[in-house]
């Protein structure tokens, strides 16, 4: 997906002359040819988030459109309140693009960890969230909204689903439809979420916008009022929107996310999956426990 | 631009005493703070920057942030005086519908160009305006008042880093350097820190016009210029100078009686 990214940036820094390229002092190489073609536009501009975050907004404000790409506990946390304020207070657009949520890069342990990324940004107003399951999907939905004048968060994530799917920004994909339950599932587990419930007569919708949340979709396949969650980062994330979405009616809902809880293991992305629940094996449990409750 | 500037005490008092009477009117605002740089606001905006008053966003402007927003009584003073809006607005300070609060709001007051209060934010917006206005190679420049409490954070030095790495030449920022954060941090020879980070330094009487102007006119070098000016917090009142108690305080009556008197 980060490849897709490079991709995408450097054709619209060609087509669209107000797209700026911050980089956090990451992803250098991989953009040497932007940095040859358009050095005024491409910036590896340090360490230093709290700074480029307020750098961006100024450049927001002279018409151009940032983009700024660094890890993601650097992108959300470090330089929240940046975002906050200079963004999503002052209404300006940019595009924020992070790498390694939420235990991407699981051996670089907790300080580089980030799942509470979506929950984080989706606290903030006029803040979009946008998690792609594919690099078609990061294509497509970066094109729709980079220079729609609002801030977006995007999440990039080191592993994706092996199709990719047809998406919009704000909608939500009917993967499946069927009765005992609706699984909600977010961007790249979707794969993981179709082998878990293979077989089983229930509901599957594919998000990959998360702000805003694409309600009408969720209200229109929810016959049983039984929700399954499933989110690549902090558990509960969701549930809101999931609450809003159906309202006055009865919910159930059951999340299966990263538990709240500091991982301090290290390893693989994988072993966290299973560690966190987030395997095929333990979806499915938990998918069938929701039918027969 | 001019090169000379005489000193505006009437004008000053005007301002001082709008500002006195809209924090007296609604129990809000930091009057010291203003009072502490509102002589260099006014030299900025009758004498240096290039702005439109009918046309506050115009492409050609010169780009104002005042990144120590809670000094937001003496920029509407200034920006009322130029004619960006009418002063009546003062008569709503703080209200609820009002367009003038505690710290300014770009979205609703002419004229200003950031929303500032959270200190640190305002000067690395405005290097990114800098650096914005040297893609479109705009002839416009950039000013930026940091406060010395503001320089705690670490998000101006990480500004001052970049502004000389980027050789912001279109950037000149001011340090209100009225000693007020010494109680928490004392900065020391800030003239001598800003020279090591590669900014091109002056110091100066911040009440002095024509000191503010020559220091605060672009003298087209590569390098960004700091401008640390020396003031006094709650200047022109003598019981609100250096006095703490007055940082974030409306007067009573009495003292408002007192402080008119001053004023006048």
């Amino acid at each position: 997906m980060r490849r897709q990214f490079v991709a995408t940036l450097e054709r619209l820094l060609e087509e669209d002359s107000r797209v700026v390229l911050l980089l956090g002092d990451i992803g250098v190489f991989g953009f040497r040819n932007s940095f040859a073609k358009f050095p005024m536009r491409t910036i590896n501009i340090g360490i230093l988030e709290q700074a480029t975050v307020s750098l961006a907004a100024g450049l927001a404000k002279e018409g151009f459109i940032p983009v700024f790409h660094s890890i993601a506990p650097f992108v959300v946390e470090r330089a929240y309140e940046q975002l906050k304020v200079d963004f999503c207070y002052q209404s300006l657009g940019g595009n924020f693009v992070s790498v390694g949520a939420s235990y991407d890069y699981a051996a670089l342990g907790c300080t580089h960890h980030c799942p509470a990324d979506v929950s984080l940004m989706k606290s903030l107003p006029g803040m979009q969230v946008v998690v792609p399951g594919h690099p078609h999907e990061l294509d497509t939905l970066f094109r729709q909204t980079y220079a729609n004048s609002c801030p977006t968060y995007f999440r990039l994530t080191e592993r994706n689903n092996e199709m990719d799917r047809d998406v919009e920004f704000g909608k939500a994909t009917v993967i499946q439809r069927g009765d005992a339950i609706t699984v909600i599932v977010v961007g790249p587990l979707l794969d993981t979420v179709i082998r878990a419930v293979g077989g089983l007569n229930l509901t599957i919708l594919y998000y990959t916008t998360l702000s805003p949340f694409d309600s009408a979709t969720l209200a229109e396949n929810c016959p049983s009022g039984k929700v399954v969650v499933v989110e690549p980062f902090y558990e509960g994330t969701l549930v809101n929107d999931v609450v809003a979405s159906l309202k006055y009616r009865p919910v159930s809902i059951t999340n299966i996310g990263v538990p709240r809880r500091f991982l301090t293991n290290y390893g693989a992305a994988e072993e966290h999956d299973i560690a966190c629940g987030l395997a095929a094996e333990a979806i499915r449990q938990k998918v069938e426990e929701c039918i027969h409750a | 631009m001019k090169d000379h500037i005489k000193q505006c005490p009437e004008v000053i008092k005007r301002m001082k005493r709008q500002i006195v009477l809209a924090s007296a009117r609604k129990g809000e605002g930091h009057i010291a703070s203003a009072f502490s740089i509102l002589d260099i606001l006014w030299v900025l905006y009758s004498s240096v920057l290039r702005t439109f008053p009918d046309d506050p966003r115009h492409e050609d402007r010169d780009r104002f942030i005042l990144s120590k927003g809670h000094g937001s009584l003496a920029l509407y003073a200034v920006l009322a005086e130029m004619g960006f809006f009418p002063s009546a607005e003062f008569d709503r300070f703080a209200e609820f519908e009002g367009s003038l609060g505690g710290h300014p709001d770009c979205n609703k007051v002419p004229g200003v160009e950031a929303s500032t209060g959270s200190l640190g934010h305002g000067f690395p917006m405005a290097v990114g305006m800098a650096i914005g206005l040297r893609i479109k190679n705009s002839s416009s420049r950039v000013c930026c008042l940091i406060g010395d409490g503001e320089a705690n954070e670490g998000s101006v030095w990480e500004a001052a880093m970049l502004s000389v790495h980027h050789k912001l030449g279109n950037l000149t920022c001011i340090l209100d350097y009225n000693h007020s954060g010494d109680r928490a941090l004392v900065l020391g020879d800030l003239r001598q820190k800003f020279a090591a980070f590669g900014w091109e330094v002056c110091e100066i009487d911040g009440h002095d016009h024509q000191q503010i102007l020559m220091a605060a006119t672009p003298t087209g070098g590569e390098v960004p210029r700091m401008v640390i000016a020396n003031t006094i917090k709650g200047k022109g009142c003598q019981e609100m100078e250096n006095n703490p108690a007055w940082h974030h305080k409306s007067p009573s009556p009495a003292e408002l009686e007192s402080l008119l008197a001053q004023l006048t």
